[in-house]
């Protein structure tokens, strides 16, 4: 570690400076400097780090991959999903399905490309919107503390404590639209709205944690007021857990998508996803298994690429593991 | 690389003539994933029975490392003893079996720690801990085991011992805390007590009382002590003899007197000039430069040489064995006699 | 070494004034009705003066209330009671932008190096946020100037301005600190045992640093440590706090050469000297016990419990920090002598 020698460098000199007792004497230390010049940054810092490592670059191609998917899928199939005919019923791979068929004899790659969008879509958004809640919840209640964090913690008790299942039932049967971005947009609230909770309780005890950090105090003491406290030394050090419950909760809100759709409350037929498709080729898994197993990686792989990828970027923003 | 080995081998391994304890060129190294520390590079001290030797280092130096090869509680991996041998009344533990260690770990040796809040479990009266020893490996009842605690306890002079005997660890004050550990380390009568840091987390005058309540205990049950600290003014107080430590090596040893009177290593001197001292009041402390190495990057020849002031071609060039000063001193540097003599002036 | 910095100012001036400053902390019982249940005394009682460009040591044991100043002063903590000015201006009347104002004129070092950093924070930051907070303390051009020159100040290279704190070690990282805590040029930096988790070969380092700076920029500490040794060393002035309170202050010569306290002396008895010669010779005063709970002290004497002077009277009356007919110095001692 070239790091270790330029500061022993520059202790050196430090040392050499108090026996002298010259309090300008300029600070020369030959070749050894490496780093000088402009301010860096935590991203940037985080960024050059990121470039080297494999994980990333993987994780974050099958992240493209599959939000490229989203965006234009037709780019990566030129099959119909809808075009089904009941004669290929559980056709095997050929040239013009590369995957073969499913139960109702539609392309089951191209139901699974086509269904990216959806399952993409309710995850992400959910994930996102789950943070923002939990951001603000555990940090009002974990940097306030007394009856805010009494009222908030009570409040998370209470979602914590209803069935997820049941509510989004009783709430999605008030929805009777069939427009697939209203359903979309109901999934996403009522997935997001009941699913917070954990990350809050997260991020609430990481702040906790960094409130009590010297460094707070430090700038306190500097005259630093609440809202730079928190925006500048206890988030960016409350983040890390925080995004890697999200990248988890995530994969569990895609998965819970899917389960709402096999119950008929979540998204409906003329709207593609990965959940419909794995619950109905769970029924007939014994006839076939492919129109299972397509959806099931295509779900699994997105998971693991957004876990991964988080991982990876809360180590880059980690300036002690560099 | 050459190291020096202080002792000569004895031709048979018999305790007679021998040693007590005794360390001999070890080598320790901690893998980690960023590479190879080496911590410990050719130990070598050696212990009699009844008498104190401080170990004094700061941190890094591998003071409390050596302690824990002792006592066989090095957590492998990372830690990899390279070479050496510790030889406990002839016998080498490096080559015994965990059984046989752990006869010898508690039984003849034992050790307290810096953290006696930590070392103790928060769930159980410290009864019935210091209890647990004396039932598990001395086959004691239920009834003697208590007896026995009760006594401990009055040993290392807890107050009303018979009444505290349910108290959990938490009830107790800091240097209450450390007299329940060192109770327990003395459970099984150990021969050889080894004391890391034990004052360091404590208030002056507490400090004050676990010292002498240390220097008691050896006294009046014949053990013999390591004492590891980083405290110059502790080791005064007690010590017979001090092994100063540096970059896992030892670079000076001697009776604590002449060490103290003057010290024949630099880094030695250097320690002893930059404490500020009590009964003088100096303008302006002098200091040692620089800061110790790093384990993965020890420089060549003598470790200190970045930090010396006497350091001269030939440190950077040759690793100094131990020169013999005489009177049983001895000092891995270069310059050992000119140095000695600069301090004695 | 002169003080070009503060020529205007008069050294010797009081700069900070403390007056029977109390800080009692609620014990309380219960989640939702909470009720409170009893007060730990962690400063009972504290007055003192801190004179421009002095150094007041304040020693003690864990529990004795020193930390607990400190943060009062910074106004980290609510004092239950009591006043304190600096440079005339009540310093927990403040609040908002004159808080922020008086916060400029004192700063604080703290103890730990490695918690006391932000550590996702560069050291060009750390010692740029008082900038940032107190934009006209230096216009924003000449802000990473400010923040090289500091680091020059306390011996650091100015060039290491983008690393982490983790890449420095532990005395670096006290410097960082130190240079954070000039930054805004105060007048008064309270420092929390700055060496206490450093080595002791870089220890003297750090010391001589602290001494240098308030030669060069006139500065006044309030030193705060359990280490005797160090305090008397830096130090022109030494209070002794037990439980709470002061129990003697006076000048370091006053307080190490002629303590009337007993408790003061059994602290200077107790601390190890480095210096074998004199482990048989020393007439040790040995302390029975621990520091009683600051939350249950002792009436009258705090310290009667392990005094070996204590009598009735000392259970009965609170003794005074007044001049004491053995040594005019203050010392709250019913039985204040010098030792034999």
């Amino acid at each position: 570690m070239s790091d270790f020698e330029t500061v022993a460098a520059s202790e050196n000199q430090a040392a050499r400076r108090g026996p002298s007792g010259e309090p300008g004497a300029p600070n020369q230390v030959g070749g050894t400097s490496t780093l000088a010049g402009k301010p860096r940054s935590l991203a940037g810092d985080a960024w050059r780090d990121l470039r080297r490592k494999p994980i990333f670059w993987i994780s974050l191609l099958l992240v493209l991959l599959f939000t490229g998917m989203a965006a234009v899928p037709g780019l990566f199939t030129s099959n119909d999903p809808a075009d089904c005919v009941l004669a290929r019923q559980h056709a095997g791979p050929s040239a013009g399905a590369i995957f073969g068929y499913d139960f109702q004899g539609c392309d089951t790659y191209a139901r699974a490309v086509y269904g990216t969008r959806a399952s993409l879509l309710v995850g992400a958004l959910s994930a996102l919107l789950t943070g923002v809640i939990a951001l603000v919840v555990g940090m009002l209640a974990g940097f306030f503390g007394r009856w805010v964090d009494a009222v908030l913690s009570r409040v998370i008790d209470v979602v914590l404590g209803i069935p997820l299942l049941l509510a989004a039932i009783v709430l999605l049967k008030r929805v009777s639209s069939d427009s697939s971005t209203v359903r979309i947009a109901a999934i996403i609230f009522v997935l997001a709205v009941l699913g917070w909770t954990t990350a809050a309780r997260v991020v609430r005890s990481s702040v906790i944690t960094a409130k009590e950090q010297d460094y707070v105090a430090a700038a306190r003491m500097l005259g630093a007021g609440n809202g730079r406290i928190m925006w500048r030394h206890i988030l960016p050090n409350a983040l890390a857990p925080a995004v890697v419950v999200l990248t988890i909760a995530l994969g569990s809100f895609i998965a819970a998508e899917a389960t709402l759709s096999f119950l008929g409350i979540g998204l409906k037929d003329p709207t593609i996803s990965w959940g419909q498709d794995i619950d109905t080729g769970r029924v007939h898994m014994r006839e076939s298994a492919i129109p299972l197993l397509v959806p099931s990686t295509f779900l699994a792989l997105t998971v693991l690429a957004f876990i991964m990828l988080g991982d990876a970027i809360r180590d880059a923003f980690d300036p002690k593991l560099r | 690389m050459t190291h020096s080995v202080v002792q000569p081998t004895p031709a048979s391994p018999t305790p007679e003539g021998g040693h007590l304890l005794e360390v001999r060129d070890l080598h320790v190294e901690f893998r980690t994933g960023e590479g190879v520390a080496k911590v410990i590079n050719g130990v070598s001290y050696h212990l009699d029975a009844g008498e104190t030797l401080a170990v004094l280092g700061e941190s890094g130096s591998g003071k409390s490392v050596t302690a824990q090869a002792i006592m066989g509680i090095l957590d492998t991996p990372p830690a990899v003893i390279r070479s050496g041998e510790i030889r406990y009344r002839g016998r080498d533990l490096l080559s015994q079996s965990e059984e046989e260690r752990r006869q010898v770990r508690g039984k003849e040796i034992a050790m307290i720690f810096q953290d006696a809040l930590s070392a103790l479990n928060p769930t159980f009266p410290v009864g019935w801990q210091i209890g647990e020893t004396l039932r598990q490996r001395a086959g004691m009842s239920r009834g003697d085991a208590r007896r026995r605690a009760v006594e401990l306890m009055d040993l290392v002079k807890i107050p009303a011992a018979a009444k505290r005997l349910g108290d959990y660890p938490h009830q107790f004050s800091g240097g209450m805390r450390q007299r329940v550990m060192i109770a327990m380390a003395l459970a099984m009568d150990p021969k050889v007590l080894i004391a890391d840091e034990p004052t360091t987390a404590l208030d002056v005058t507490v400090q004050a009382q676990i010292m002498d309540l240390l220097a008691d205990l050896r006294r009046d049950l014949d053990m013999a002590m390591i004492l590891i600290t980083h405290d110059l003014g502790v080791v005064a107080g007690v010590a017979d003899r001090i092994a100063v430590m540096y970059a896992g090596r030892i670079v000076e040893h001697a009776d604590v007197r002449s060490l103290y009177r003057a010290p024949a290593h630099p880094y030695t001197k250097g320690l002893l000039e930059s404490i500020p001292r009590m009964d003088q009041r100096g303008q302006k402390l002098s200091t040692i430069r620089g800061l110790p190495p790093n384990l993965m990057r020890i420089p060549s020849g003598c470790p200190f040489h970045p930090r010396c002031p006497y350091a001269q071609q030939v440190c950077v060039d040759v690793v100094p064995h131990d020169l013999v000063l005489g009177d049983g001193r001895t000092s891995a540097c270069h310059f050992a006699q000119e140095v000695r003599d600069d301090s004695a002036r | 070494m002169t003080a070009p910095a503060s020529a205007a100012k008069v050294r010797g001036e009081t700069v900070l004034k403390v007056e029977n400053l109390v800080k009692h902390f609620p014990i309380s019982r219960g989640v939702v009705f909470q009720r409170q249940i009893g007060a730990v005394k962690a400063v009972d009682g504290v007055s003192f003066e801190l004179r421009r460009g002095e150094t007041l040591g304040i020693v003690g044991e864990s529990g004795c209330g020193k930390s607990t100043l400190a943060r009062l002063l910074m106004r980290l903590e609510a004092p239950t009671s009591g006043r304190a000015t600096l440079e005339g201006r009540d310093l927990f009347k403040a609040s908002g932008g004159e808080l922020r104002r008086l916060r400029r004129n004192m700063q604080m070092v703290l103890q730990d190096p490695y918690t006391s950093l932000n550590p996702r924070m560069t050291v060009g930051d750390i010692i740029g946020e008082p900038f940032e907070i107190h934009p006209d303390a230096a216009p924003k051009g000449s802000r990473q100037r400010r923040v090289q020159e500091l680091l020059d100040v306390v011996g650091l290279n100015p060039e290491h301005i983008n690393r982490y704190p983790h890449q420095f070690s532990g005395g670096q990282r006290q410097r960082i600190g130190i240079a954070r805590a000039l930054a805004l040029k105060p007048e008064v930096i309270v420092c929390d045992e700055p060496v206490s988790a450093l080595d002791v070969s870089i220890q003297a380092q750090v010391i001589n640093l602290l001494e240098e700076l308030q030669d060069e920029l006139g500065l006044s500490y309030i030193f705060i440590a359990h280490d005797l040794s160090v305090v008397r060393h830096i130090a022109d002035r030494v209070a002794v706090m037990y439980l709470g309170r002061i129990i003697e202050i006076g000048t370091e010569d006053e307080i190490y050469e002629r303590a009337t306290h007993p408790y003061t002396q059994a602290l200077l008895s107790a601390a190890p000297v480095p210096d074998p010669e004199l482990r048989d010779d020393r007439s040790m005063i040995r302390l029975v016990g621990d520091v009683p709970s600051p939350a249950d002290p002792p009436s009258g004497c705090h310290f009667r419990t392990r005094c070996w002077k204590a009598q009735e009277v000392c259970a009965r009356e609170d003794p005074q920090l007044v001049p004491r007919a053995a040594d005019p110095h203050p010392s709250a001692c019913h039985f204040a002598e010098l030792r034999g």
